[in-house]
């Protein structure tokens, strides 16, 4: 329903004079956003177009589902398919090895022939009303799929990548396994970003050679006044490792992967940090690239970090994606045992999103959701949409559901779908659906009804 | 241009002009699901608007000069050209580079004001406590400056917070403080009974000043409302059909 709803607002009609983009790998959306892919059609199409250029995506990882990397694989594959150079952070100490696992596109004869049986098989499912969502959807795919380059492939997740994808020269990985603090890693990024072709709407910036750099600057020179603490080094028990994937259109995607062992004590200082990272990387995206690309667009490149995840809770985390970004940071699992800003931290990080995903496990053969749900056998996971990025607007994007089914397409190609929920007992499956996501609005207003 | 009193204007005294709103602190609470950027919007073109003459410093944290443009040019004002008639005053905090230039250049940009009434918009709080390490005595100082400002030369405070950051805490000295100092707080909230296409969410207006002296109890005013492109839509629960 995002497709229709950005596209039913009052400045429409301009997306037909929109220019097509000459990139392969981006598409120009409402109030002169910029998408990239996410790999996954499904989710383009509910995001109404992928993910903007320079917004900040965050994924909250569920303990017992990987389905993150699901999405990471994904949107790091489509960057390379497109020929967006890509920064690999991983927690492992051999992070190159990861590229052998991403998945490969389906050639586009298959995907035609998917595509229609797909909407056959919706149509049986999906009663008749919604039909019409689904026709203009499937045009605005057809549309796309003119093109020669395809904005948004579908991958084979289980062959592996081809080879000349993954050798090309424009992929860097990182392993912050051992590293002592983030600014490290913070250089490697902004030395990958100085590889990006700059145009002269970035001159703005010429001062600073990198938005990283800029960051840097301005971390270090506007609020030194206030530095009565000193920037803690990271304990060198903490281990960070960061996934790094960049896709951008002179914008970027950034995985951040992070973080064994930090001592207790270290913790609010750590989280501090990496809070204040994502803050210095929201503003060096955002406001270098975002804002500027009214002008020409002359490549995408992706980031990927995965991964910031403490000892005391390593079970529960969550993943930032940063316009292809991700950041996957520790959310508690037993409260009582972890300080609270960690929880502090969670919320800032939501605020700090654009975009606001949820992956979560089905559990085992629950009896009352089969009853509850079409296809429930076929579901690998769950995804939550929180937020959608609002840019250079100030409405909101309410989308017609917000949990869809992860589902894998014979075997091999990832698949979103919007829970069916049987008719019965409407309201447990609501429950159900909305659960965990807007848990906040508890308290009661004075005017309820 | 409509300036035709809608309920948010009323709640916050802004119907009778502008004499009311001077050397205020103003409060506006959001959390993730229901943002409150919109009321910002709201009031950056009220204050914009050609039948006054006051001037806004905004200090911007959340979102680059152009998204902020952006939207304001779909509600009928232009920033760029407020910022050259020197109306419009955006602080970057990215571009700055000198330590304390927080504090400087909101008094450099208040210096030409002259009598102007001028307005302080903070967007937002917690991330400027973000880039002070978390540090929230240095976010107090620096409030409790704007707010000195407000005694001395008739300023009004506008300050953005996320209220659900500091929902999990268990002294959260920020949020207190700011609630206690701000005469008017503004809370946006979802619905309690979930999101809906046709109602945003609901906005709960606060008003500690009782400049009448009369009355000692808070006014307090809820409605829901509705953002579309270039305004919003306030209305009380289930007075539309």
């Amino acid at each position: 329903m995002a497709a229709s709803k950005t596209r039913s607002s009052s400045f429409s009609r301009h997306i037909s004079v929109v220019p097509t983009p000459q990139i392969p790998g981006i598409k120009y959306g409402p109030n002169g956003t910029i998408f990239v892919s996410s790999g996954i059609p499904d989710l383009d199409r509910i995001l109404g177009g992928g993910f903007p250029l320079g917004s900040l995506v965050m994924v909250m990882e569920d303990i017992e589902a990987p389905h993150h990397m699901l999405l990471l694989r994904n949107f790091m594959s489509q960057g390379l398919v497109h020929n967006q150079p890509l920064l690999y952070g991983s927690p492992s100490r051999e992070p190159r090895a990861f590229l052998g696992t991403l998945p490969t596109p389906v050639l586009s004869k298959d995907d035609k022939s998917r595509d229609h049986e797909t909407e056959q098989e919706k149509g049986l499912r999906i009663a008749w009303q919604y039909r019409k969502y689904f026709g203009e959807h499937q045009q605005n795919f057809e549309g796309q799929r003119d093109g020669k380059p395809e904005y948004c492939n579908e991958f084979d997740l289980q062959k592996p990548l081809e080879r000349h994808y993954i050798s090309g020269q424009n992929i860097d990985c990182v392993s912050l396994q051992g590293s002592p603090n983030l600014s490290s890693f913070r250089d490697r990024c902004s030395t990958f970003l100085a590889q990006l072709p700059r145009l002269p709407p970035f001159s703005p910036l010429a001062s600073w050679q990198t938005p990283a750099t800029a960051a840097t600057a301005f971390s270090r020179s506007l609020f030194s006044s206030c530095l009565h603490l000193p920037e803690p080094p990271l304990p060198s028990a903490l281990l960070i490792k960061a996934a790094i994937g960049v896709s951008s259109i002179d914008g970027m995607n950034l995985w951040v992967v992070a973080a064994n062992g930090v001592q207790q004590s270290s913790v609010a200082n750590f989280w501090w940090l990496v809070v204040r990272w994502g803050f210095l990387w929201r503003w060096t995206i955002g406001s270098s690239f975002v804002p500027r690309y009214d002008g020409n667009i002359t490549c995408a490149g992706r980031i990927a970090i995965q991964s910031l995840y403490t000892p005391q809770c390593e079970y529960s985390n969550m993943i930032i994606e940063k316009h292809g970004t991700f950041f996957q940071c520790s959310c508690p699992y037993n409260l009582s045992t972890v300080p609270c800003f960690t929880i502090l931290c969670k919320e800032r990080w939501q605020h700090l999103a654009d975009t606001l995903l949820s992956v979560g496990a089905i559990p085992d053969e629950d009896k009352e959701l089969v009853n509850l749900l079409t296809g429930y056998q076929d579901m690998v996971g769950l995804l939550n949409v929180h937020k959608v990025t609002q840019c250079n607007t100030q409405v909101p994007v309410f989308l017609e559901a917000t949990t869809f089914s992860i589902k894998l397409k014979k075997r091999r190609s990832l698949v979103l779908e919007c829970l069916n929920q049987a008719p019965i007992d409407g309201s447990s499956g609501s429950s159900y659906a909305t659960s965990g996501s807007c848990s906040g609005s508890s308290k009661t207003g004075k005017l309820d009804f | 241009m409509d300036r035709s009193p809608n309920l948010l204007d009323q709640a916050l005294g802004l119907h009778d002009g502008e004499s009311t709103w001077s050397g205020r602190v103003v409060l506006i609470e959001d959390c993730v699901e229901t943002s409150a950027a919109f009321v910002l919007h709201h009031l950056v073109k009220g204050f914009l608007s050609p039948l006054s003459s006051s001037a806004i410093i905004f200090v911007a944290f959340a979102q680059p000069f152009s998204h902020y443009d952006r939207i304001l040019r779909k509600m009928g004002c232009n920033l760029v050209v407020q910022k050259d008639n020197k109306r419009f005053i955006f602080l970057d905090m990215l571009t700055l580079e000198c330590p304390g230039e927080n504090q400087k250049s909101v008094e450099a940009s208040l210096l030409p004001g002259g009598s102007r009434s001028i307005t302080i918009l903070i967007d937002d709080i917690s991330l400027m406590e973000v880039a002070v390490k978390g540090s929230s005595s240095h976010v107090l100082d620096f409030l409790h400056y704007c707010r000195t400002l407000t005694t001395e030369f008739g300023c009004s405070l506008v300050v953005l917070n996320h209220e659900d950051i500091y929902s999990s805490i268990e002294r959260p000295t920020l949020i207190l403080q700011i609630e206690y100092l701000a005469e008017v707080i503004i809370k946006a909230e979802p619905l309690v009974t979930g999101l809906a296409t046709d109602v945003h969410g609901q906005l709960t207006v606060i008003n500690k000043g009782n400049s009448d002296g009369l009355s000692l109890q808070n006014k307090m005013c809820n409605f829901h409302f509705r953002v579309r492109e270039n305004s919003v839509e306030y209305f009380y629960p289930g007075s539309r059909t």
